[in-house]
């Protein structure tokens, strides 16, 4: 018999808005900018973490999406750093960034790339701002996706709680690029939670279509 | 030299993205790594980037890197000292 796991916190970010756990909890309609918009989240909700400004706007979406879903629960005080594991699929990768710095260094007579725009140029470095930010040590791997696929992550992140290679799991869809940004993260634990949502394929799908 | 030094610092907040912070904030001689600036060895990197891009001085040696990022007016000296 397959061990059931449950989503317990939901969290999205996009055109403007901040859901919460399937509820509206922030918007701002006055900025255009994806990054502007993840600042005004950041002084709204006061994160208090200086390198957030020099992250990509990629890091910054992951960050600020994962600071409020783990705000609803205590996952990082209630699991050991190595059991909390971090998947997330995206469809353009770190694009948005490569493509800077390509621009950087397409020029031979004004040849400056900037290292800290090159750090950002894999889209895992967002699992490590994650993971940095709230000492996670565990599983982790990023997933390139035509669109999000409920059936593969929910099966990847089940197999890793039911294999006990973790117990609890970060875990979603985070993309950004040419300023269209759309974050959905969950929790996903072993015990079930007030939202009461099994972490299958039919659940998972539904949840990603409402925050969509 | 003390223009040169606001220079400097407007170019650092601006290369390091370090927001809300002006340049009044940023002592003449304060510690740049270790102190509140919360400067990383990225930003030790885009700072000989900077040298490089805006003064067109390169650091021979990265040894030196140490004396040369003490502080803001330790840097000036040492553009004041290799400027072309």
């Amino acid at each position: 018999m397959t061990d059931k796991n449950y989503i317990t916190a939901v969290c999205s970010v996009k055109n403007g808005t901040v859901k919460i756990n399937n509820t509206f909890d922030f918007t701002n309609s006055l900025v255009t900018s994806g990054v502007d918009f993840l600042k005004s989240v950041y002084t709204h909700y006061q994160f208090n973490y200086p390198k957030f400004f020099k992250m990509d706007g990629l890091c910054k979406l992951a960050f600020t999406a994962s600071e409020l879903v783990l705000k609803q629960n205590n996952i990082t005080n209630t699991y050991k750093p190595e059991d909390i594991a971090i998947i997330i699929a995206n469809r353009t990768s770190s694009l948005e960034t490569d493509s800077e710095h390509q621009h950087a260094i397409s020029n031979k007579e004004n040849y400056f790339p900037s290292p800290s725009v090159f750090v950002y140029t894999l889209p895992n470095i967002m699992i490590g701002e994650i993971a940095i930010r709230n000492k996670i040590t565990g599983e982790n791997s990023v997933f390139i996706f035509d669109k999000f696929d409920a059936e593969f992550m929910s099966e990847y992140v089940n197999s890793l709680l039911n294999s006990n290679k973790a117990q609890c799991c970060i875990t979603g869809w985070v993309d950004f690029y040419d300023n269209k940004y759309e974050a959905f993260l969950i929790t996903v634990e072993k015990k079930k939670s007030a939202l009461g949502i099994e972490n299958q394929t039919e659940e998972l799908n539904k949840l990603f279509i409402t925050n969509a | 030299m003390t223009e040169l030094m606001d220079q400097l610092k407007e170019q650092i907040i601006l290369q390091l993205n370090l927001e809300g912070m002006k340049k009044e904030d940023i002592d003449n001689d304060s510690s740049l790594f270790g102190g509140g600036l919360g400067l990383d060895s990225i930003d030790a990197l885009e700072l000989i980037v900077l040298l490089e891009k805006n003064y067109g001085i390169k650091i021979a040696n990265p040894a030196d890197g140490k004396k040369i990022f003490q502080s803001i007016r330790s840097m000036a000296e040492f553009i004041e000292a290799n400027k072309k």
